[in-house]
């Protein structure tokens, strides 16, 4: 038996819009760039000074490189929206505004992430022009 | 009739400390982390075009402003790495006694700027530096 209002539920409201989800994915997100951030550092570090070209097509071209890179620029552009998303819903009181930031906010990361994949793969396969 | 005198919103009256200034920071610093995401993107997708196109944009990351971002990113990666794993603890239901809230917290910020610096040294030279 639900307690919440028949009202309630066709308008959305209450916890219905599925937040244990999107807590527990910041979280899960969370936990791997500990990783894929750390790991990154020092995959940077190891570029040598001024991070020549050759070097970075080096480092991408082993698969192991390659997996953890697109790993990263997913697991980042999901974690990033996750965050963004709570901080406009918290300070942007507008629902009008809210949403139409939301949704600039998805398409950019999600365009930017899939440029981001789409990089590491030309790198990775050995096709850079 | 004069408005009568109700309590503000909590956020109103609760004084400055310790906790509202780690979480402010973990905002701030996610959202410049949401920048800098660009930025990585940026110099795959260059490196992506072949050797010019990567030259090209390792001069525009080696300009003052762009490593004016990477410093102020740099940090928030340390921050946010830091003060995530420590609201990871959080989330698992440790470390919310005061005295140790008030001791990781300032652990977070201090060693967030200790690792920058370090950070910012050695890979200083990395990315535009020495372009």
């Amino acid at each position: 038996m639900s307690l919440r209002s028949p009202l309630g539920r066709v308008l959305g409201l209450g916890s219905a819009r599925g937040g244990s989800g999107h807590w527990y994915s910041q979280r899960t997100t969370a936990v791997a760039l500990v990783i894929l951030g750390l790991w990154f550092v020092a995959s940077v570090a190891m570029l040598g000074p001024g991070a020549p070209h050759e070097a970075v097509t080096h480092w991408l071209a082993s698969p192991f490189s390659a997996a953890m890179a697109v790993l990263l620029v997913l697991v980042s552009a999901w974690h990033a929206l996750l965050g963004l998303q709570v901080v406009v819903e918290d300070y942007v009181g507008d629902k009008g505004t809210r949403v139409v930031v939301l949704v600039a906010i998805k398409f950019a990361l999600v365009v930017a992430g899939l440029i981001g994949v789409l990089a590491v793969l030309r790198l990775a396969f050995g096709s850079q022009a | 009739m004069a408005q009568p005198q109700r309590p503000l919103s909590p956020f109103m009256q609760y004084r400055w400390q310790y906790t509202n200034t780690t979480s402010i920071l973990h905002r701030i610093t996610g959202i410049l982390l949401s920048l800098c995401f660009f930025v990585l993107v940026y110099w795959l997708a260059a490196a992506a075009a072949g050797p010019d196109r990567y030259r090209d944009a390792v001069q525009t990351i080696g300009s003052p402003l762009l490593q004016l971002i990477l410093f102020v990113g740099l940090f928030s990666f340390c921050y946010h790495l830091l003060n995530g794993i420590r609201h990871l603890f959080f989330d698992a239901g440790y470390g919310f006694e005061l005295p140790v809230a008030r001791k990781s917290g300032w652990a977070a910020v201090i060693g967030a700027v200790v690792v920058t610096a370090v950070l910012w040294v050695t890979l200083g030279a990395m990315l535009g530096g020495a372009a």
